[in-house]
């Protein structure tokens, strides 16, 4: 592997005829300019535009999603319900929750980093299905149009969990299109999973053994069996809920003699594995991030690689945990218990080993491994509550709780969005071919970090004294939380907002990055920044161990 | 045998297990006749899976991802059914 | 004899993009089994929670209309796998015809469901649409309802899959689908209908012969 710093050719900024926008040799022969029509980015078939323009969507419902959350947290401000009614509170957590998970979380690093970088990482030059890939982005936009328009038609109520019988019965709002919404996203989805599970079996370059392959690519071919195995469930589900409620067709109506429960099993036995797709993706890029800043290779490659299919597997045994004072049976109960702590130790694994990997290293204080370490922390206490609350016993008081709402937020927020800002800080030189200042990149980390644990912290506090979800009027003596926690929402919420600058500002006037900026190993560093459209020149042939770090570097002496 | 001989009889095979099926309907009841009814259908899936869709020429892998649904619907089915199978006992 | 098969991006030898393809296929059926799955479980829990009346339900069934259609799905599926051998064997129109001869008989299997509602329609037994509605508990009414869905969401497989079936044939006819080259369009398409034909083998025990 060449070492690295090597810069190219900085932009001529001074040369007034170069279109204005300053190009580098590679961007000039980048995928980034390879067709310059709309036409050639909205039918591309390249999985690298492909990648940005689900870099585009999520971002923006992010945003959208977060700005729900912002109606949250103002209401929550006070204790009485005075910003929104009871109705709109409602439908502002319900859209919060629908928007973050199916738009934003779980496309988040799959759809924009794995579709940029699993061809990359494994010497192919696209995803097996290119076509699919351009088809699961206009299915996960057909879905996202659905939700805009129940947006504007006002919303749903029924929480983004959708339980019978309010969703099928009693429900007002537009439950049936924003069911709709979500069978459709699911097809994105599934389609995601099923090219990357042919991708990773057909197109490793020759010498790319499944020993050699990055453990980024691993997570990702976990989720995807999650993907295509748990999305349908999911859609079949909504279908039946839509039924129900559309054509009177009563499966789960008790009337019948049906089971409103059994809705909660055929729904979380997707949503459950749904938050493992939420997760191991942002495992992969950690797994990156820690040994590129630590310059060592993965401490335990097959653990680690094991474990994220051990996290997908057991990760599909544990659904009943979200019904324990439903109604389900006492002992089916205890037997998901059990099974809900087996869960933990795959993922404890995967902590143990970036600490094993980080030790002795030559750690490199860049952003990505701010965001990393952020990861981590974040998600050892989200683990540990999650531990908490798979206990039964525990788990009769604090469900429902906010203590709930703080552990899955530790997760998705604090592990994922941690993860997917890092993913973003250290592949943006490669997919732009250009860098950004460090200084910014750790502000904001430090800003996240700092922001996140004020909102969420006060949230385990909140649910163990008994504050209930889903409610915004709630006991004057709770106030002082929820205003530290709408405090930290609003330093996050800037937090978030401030890469887009930096990063964006980069784009135009950052410094040429060079094929490897950071001295990392893998194949994707080895080709110009940004990559050119067919990635490689010729097909490498795999001959070495991944995260294969020189012992030593020529600065140690 | 040649190919076409092959499929065909196949395909009486399974009209076979048709009739033992719709017959078995008729004789037995409980646990015995959804034995029988299942263990049929699976018969028949086993078949139609290794002859009519040539998961015999197929490679190890191809058969796991044919089948690997199947295993995992069962996890649906029984971790489902043991609560439903549990919920009368009190305890 | 080597012929020259057009290998497209991004792969490198035309054995590597048939491999995928299949695989592909092959996953993509799995994802519906798991779809098909949500439905299984809720008749499977109907059939727990109360056996009797589903049991009673399941007797009131047209057994034998069910039998039939599933005679004719099986050999509709025999003409598929005829017609993928004889698409290898590079004989283009004879695996059309016999693709068009399996889409006939799911034309026929789809006539005699249509049939089949028609009887329960009449019979107060079809959801929705029966006026009066005749279920005689409630149970029945949920067992029709999950029949209904059920055997609905199938019929509208085979539909896609008679579409399917149809489309390659005539492209087969009009050589616009060149064997071998590719051929694993027919077998991907046969693949797809070799699975409606095995959800059915399923849903035909499942609610018709629950006793």
């Amino acid at each position: 592997m060449t070492e690295t710093l090597a810069r190219e050719p900085g932009p001529d900024r001074t040369n007034l005829n170069d279109r204005g926008l300053s190009e580098t040799q590679s961007e000039r022969q980048s995928y980034l300019r390879a067709g310059h029509t709309l036409r050639s980015w909205l039918l591309t078939t390249d999985h690298k535009r492909i990648a940005i323009l689900y870099l585009i969507s999520v971002t923006l419902f992010f945003f959208i999603g977060g700005a729900a959350a912002a109606l949250i947290r103002l209401d929550l401000l006070t204790p009485q319900g005075d910003l929104l009614s009871n109705e709109g509170y409602n439908r502002a957590f319900t859209l919060h929750g629908v928007i973050m998970v199916w738009f934003f979380l779980i496309p988040s690093i799959p759809n924009t980093f794995g579709n940029f970088l699993i061809p990359l990482m494994i010497g192919a030059r696209d995803l097996a299905f290119p076509r699919l890939n351009l088809l699961s982005w206009y299915i996960y936009l057909l879905g996202g149009l659905f939700t805009l328009f129940v947006l504007i038609g006002g919303g749903v109520d029924t929480g983004w969990t959708f339980y019978t019988p309010l969703s099928s019965m009693f429900a007002n709002g537009h439950v049936v299109l924003v069911a709709a919404a979500v069978f459709i996203v699911g097809f994105s989805s599934i389609l995601t999973g099923l090219n990357f599970i042919v991708t990773v079996h057909k197109l490793r370059a020759p010498g790319m053994t499944w020993g050699r392959l990055r453990l980024f690519v691993w997570s990702h071919y976990a989720t995807s069996l999650i993907l295509v195995l748990a999305t349908p469930v999911l859609s079949i589900t909504l279908a039946l809920m839509a039924a129900e409620r559309l054509f009177g067709l009563g499966i789960f109506d008790p009337k019948l003699g049906g089971d409103p429960l059994l809705f909660q099993h055929l729904f979380w036995f997707y949503s459950h594995p749904a938050v493992y797709i939420m997760v191991l993706p942002a495992m992969g890029v950690v797994s990156e991030l820690v040994a590129a800043a630590a310059r060592k290779p993965v401490f335990g490659y097959w653990f680690v690689a094991g474990s994220s299919i051990a996290i997908a597997v057991i990760g599909f045994l544990v659904w009943g945990h979200h019904m324990f004072v439903a109604g389900q049976s006492m002992y089916a109960s205890a037997v998901f218990s059990f099974l809900s702590l087996a869960v933990a130790v795959p993922s404890a694994i995967k902590v143990y080993n970036w600490t094993a990997t980080l030790q002795k290293g030559q750690i490199a204080l860049d952003p990505p491994f701010f965001f990393a370490m952020s990861f981590i922390g974040l998600f050892v206490i989200g683990g540990l509550t999650g531990l908490i609350l798979s206990m039964l016993a525990i788990d009769v008081h604090v469900h429902d709780t906010y203590f709930v709402i703080a552990h899955f937020h530790y997760i998705m927020v604090g592990g994922t969005v941690s993860a997917y800002f890092g993913a973003l800080h250290f592949w943006w030189p490669k997919m732009v071919g250009r860098t950004y200042s460090f200084v910014w990149g750790r502000l904001s980390a430090i800003f996240i970090f700092f922001g996140f644990n004020l909102t969420f912290f006060p949230q385990f506090i909140l649910g163990y004294l008994g504050m209930p979800r889903r409610y915004h009027v709630y006991d004057p003596a709770f106030q002082v939380f929820h205003v530290l926690s709408s405090a930290g929402a609003s330093i996050l919420a800037i937090a978030y907002v401030m890469p887009f600058a930096y990063l964006l500002w980069s784009m135009r006037y950052g410094d040429a990055a060079g094929p490897n900026p950071w001295g990392a190993t893998g194949l994707e560093w080895t080709v110009p920044s940004p990559p050119p459209k067919h990635n490689f020149h010729t097909i490498p042939v795999v001959t070495e161990q991944p995260y294969n770090f020189p012992l030593e570097r020529k600065e140690d002496g | 045998m040649t190919a076409f001989r092959q499929l065909i009889f196949v395909w009486a095979i399974l009209q076979g297990l048709l009739l033992v099926t719709v017959a078995g309907s008729f004789l037995l009841s409980g646990f015995p006749s959804v034995a029988l009814s299942f263990g049929v259908a699976f018969a028949k899936a086993a078949l139609i899976f290794w002859f009519f869709m040539h998961l015999r020429e197929e490679s190890g892998l191809l058969r796991l991802a044919a089948i690997g649904a199947g295993a995992w619907l069962l996890i649906l089915l029984i971790l489902s059914g043991a609560d439903y199978a549990t919920r009368a006992m009190s305890g | 004899m080597a012929d020259r098969v057009d290998v497209s991006e991004p792969f490198q030898a035309p054995a590597q993009q048939r491999e995928a393809a299949m695989m592909g296929m092959f996953v993509f059926l799995g994802t519906e089994i798991m779809l098909f799955g949500g439905i299984f479980t809720a008749i499977f829990v109907a059939r727990l929670l109360h056996t009797e009346q589903v049991v009673e339900a399941s007797k009131r069934m047209h057994v034998f209309i069910g039998g039939i259609n599933t005679a004719v799905l099986l050999t509709s599926s025999l003409a598929v796998a005829l017609a993928v051998h004889s698409a290898r064997a590079r004989k283009a129109r004879r695996s059309a015809a016999l693709l068009a001869g399996a889409a006939l008989l799911g034309l026929a299997f789809l006539g005699l469901k249509a049939f089949e509602y028609w009887e329960e329609y009449r019979d107060g037994l079809l959801p929705i649409f029966s006026d009066p509605p005749r279920f005689s508990t409630p149970a029945e009414h949920l067992f029709m309802n999950l029949y209904f869905l059920g055997t609905g969401l199938h019929a509208v497989h085979v539909t896609i899959g008679i579409v399917l079936l149809t489309g390659v044939a005539v492209r087969l006819v009009l050589n616009s689908l060149r064997l071998p080259d590719r051929t694993v369009v027919v077998e991907a398409s046969g693949l797809y209908w070799h699975l409606v034909d095995v959800i059915w083998v399923f849903l035909y025990p499942a609610l018709y012969l629950a006793r």
